[in-house]
């Protein structure tokens, strides 16, 4: 080999073996918290927060969806799982959830859709395919298109659990991988329903009335608006010092007063 | 002489693991994928629709149809658009002018393919949706937006191909009084023949296993399409979409999604070599 590419070979593989151990505190340094997209923007914005207030504290927040989170968690990859829905019994044996905020699950439909007051019943029968055209629910005649979410989705089992129930989601439902997918699908097809967290339903789309309730903050808190769900950190064993410095801020007053104002239901 | 030998037997053994990294994937994805075939049956496997993971029903049928509508769909728009760009660059257009669009076309495979399933749903989508109906994630919206991902591969390997072929050859059917065009079509095309259809397997082989802007483009619902403007869910959507939350049973038969694209995989491609194999010898072409 040529000498001056040897001295090259040498200073590339010297600078490799001094990044290496850069890149591993990065690593172990960030509290990381993965799981549901519904919580992911809450998340975010709280760990921005906390930054703000502890320069040197970095919180990494990923989405991936609830049972990602738990997949995560429980190999040690994430500190913190974000999971949208109730644990399964097995899940609950193997890990901690906390309840950091109540959701509602908003129905959304298209704002030039007519119809702005549906029954569970009703909404049943739009998702699993035996309603087939608006006007039988007091909208336009024309087709209705549902919109899902991906299977193993915290959003997508708390809808089902909570309106579903035995029937099951139509295989012409369009399915889509994210919230903001749903959101963006919905705005754009007048013939479409969807349904997502409360607080991210924005400006651009209508949240129906549920069985004569609108979908608020107050009326998930005061019980009458019944689709409602808990966002949970879930956890295994005992977390890092770090982990559990902002698992505390989240859960102290201050963030809970942020959730709120972000439309969401504080943790009682 | 005692270097040579080094340097073979070092080269042999990083040929070795690269292959026998590539085998064991294989031995892998089998083992997880196969049981679960035999489990719920190969006919109700692969013959039923009904996808229903976390209630035991495991049909892939409706996603084997999506894959192949939407690779064939992509294949026809990228065969045509891309043959004919290779052809015009070769054939019909000023050499300075080839030499820049050459690159320019190539540019394109650089484009990470979320950037072209995000323009897909920008713009390809709603224009479905606005004149011709249905929902607009469509099989229809992922042909063109695959049609377009392929075309960089069609295109250059043509080009190679039709660049190979002998300058006599072209120069003997212009002075035996053929036109451009007839000399293009009879002459050339003919004999880079083997070479084209490989740049339509790769092309293809790129349309089958995308994943990313399909997921975004096509609906993803599990029916069977029955039309162009059918929202369909193709076998790679359906391992990427659900792949981060399956567990137990519904891994595995993720894993068999697999093992089915990849048995999909090796008979498009045994066919398409078989085909250029059997043309190669009629045809006698490089």
């Amino acid at each position: 080999m040529h000498p001056k590419a040897r001295a090259l070979c040498l200073y590339v593989a010297a600078a490799l073996v001094a990044l290496t151990p850069g890149c591993k505190d990065g690593q172990t340094g960030a509290v990381s918290v993965v799981g549901s997209t519904s919580i992911q923007p809450f998340a975010e914005l709280l760990a921005e927060e906390y930054t703000a207030k502890n320069p040197n504290k970095n919180v990494d927040v990923q989405g991936g969806g609830s049972t990602a989170g738990l997949q995560a968690v429980s190999n040690s990859l994430a500190d913190i799982g974000m999971c949208s829905r109730l644990l399964t019994p097995e899940e609950e044996q193997q890990f901690t959830g906390t309840v950091i905020a109540r959701d509602g699950l908003a129905i959304v439909v298209n704002p030039g859709n007519p119809v702005s007051e549906l029954t569970s019943a009703q909404i049943r029968g739009l998702f699993s395919g035996e309603i087939q055209s608006w006007s039988e629910v007091g909208g336009h005649d024309g087709p209705v298109r549902p919109i899902t979410r991906e299977e193993g989705s915290g959003t997508r089992e708390s809808f089902v659990h909570l309106v579903m129930g035995k029937e099951r989601i139509s295989r012409r439902a369009l399915t889509q991988e994210s919230n903001g997918a749903v959101k963006e699908l919905v705005k754009g097809d007048p013939a479409a329903i969807g349904y997502m967290s409360l607080g991210l339903v924005g400006h651009e789309l209508k949240a129906v009335l549920v069985d004569g309730v609108q979908p608020s903050s107050a009326n998930v808190l005061a019980g009458s608006y019944k689709l409602a769900r808990p966002f949970l950190f879930v956890t295994k064993g005992t977390l890092r010092p770090e982990a559990q410095r902002f698992f505390d801020y989240v859960l102290s007053p201050e963030s809970q007063k942020i959730l709120e104002t972000e439309g969401l239901v504080h943790a009682q | 002489m005692k270097q040579d030998k080094l340097i073979a037997a070092a080269l042999m053994i990083v040929a070795l693991s690269a292959i026998s990294g590539l085998a064991l994937i294989t031995v892998f994805i089998f083992k997880e994928g196969l049981p679960i075939i035999l489990r719920s049956g190969v006919r109700e496997f692969f013959l039923s629709s009904d996808w229903d993971p976390k209630n035991g029903a495991f049909g892939i049928c409706s996603m084997i149809a999506g894959s192949l509508a939407v690779t064939a769909g992509a294949m026809i728009i990228g065969s045509v658009f891309g043959l004919g760009l290779a052809i015009v660059l070769t054939q019909f257009c000023p050499a300075r002018l080839a030499s820049v669009l050459k690159p320019v076309v190539e540019l394109l495979a650089g484009i990470p393919s979320v950037v072209y399933g995000f323009m897909g749903v920008v713009t390809i989508v709603p224009l479905i949706r606005t004149y011709l109906g249905g929902p607009g994630l469509s099989v229809l919206a992922a042909s063109i937006v695959l049609g377009i991902m392929v075309l960089p591969t069609v295109t250059s390997i043509s080009i190679d191909a039709l660049q190979a072929v002998p300058r006599s050859y072209w120069e003997g059917s212009i002075a035996l009084g053929a036109t451009q065009w007839q000399t293009t079509r009879m002459v050339m095309l003919k004999a880079a023949r083997s070479g084209i259809m490989a740049a339509v397997i790769l092309g293809m082989g790129r349309a089958v296993g995308e994943t990313m802007a399909v997921i975004m483009v096509a609906g993803n619902a599990l029916e069977v399409p029955h039309g162009l403007l059918d929202p369909v869910r193709t076998l790679t959507s359906n391992i990427a979409l659900e792949m981060g939350y399956a567990s137990g049973e519904h891994r595995e038969a993720l894993f068999a999604t697999g093992v089915t694209l990849f048995a999909i995989i090796m008979m498009l491609n045994t066919i398409a070599l078989a085909i250029a194999r059997s043309s190669a010898k009629k045809g006698g072409s490089r």
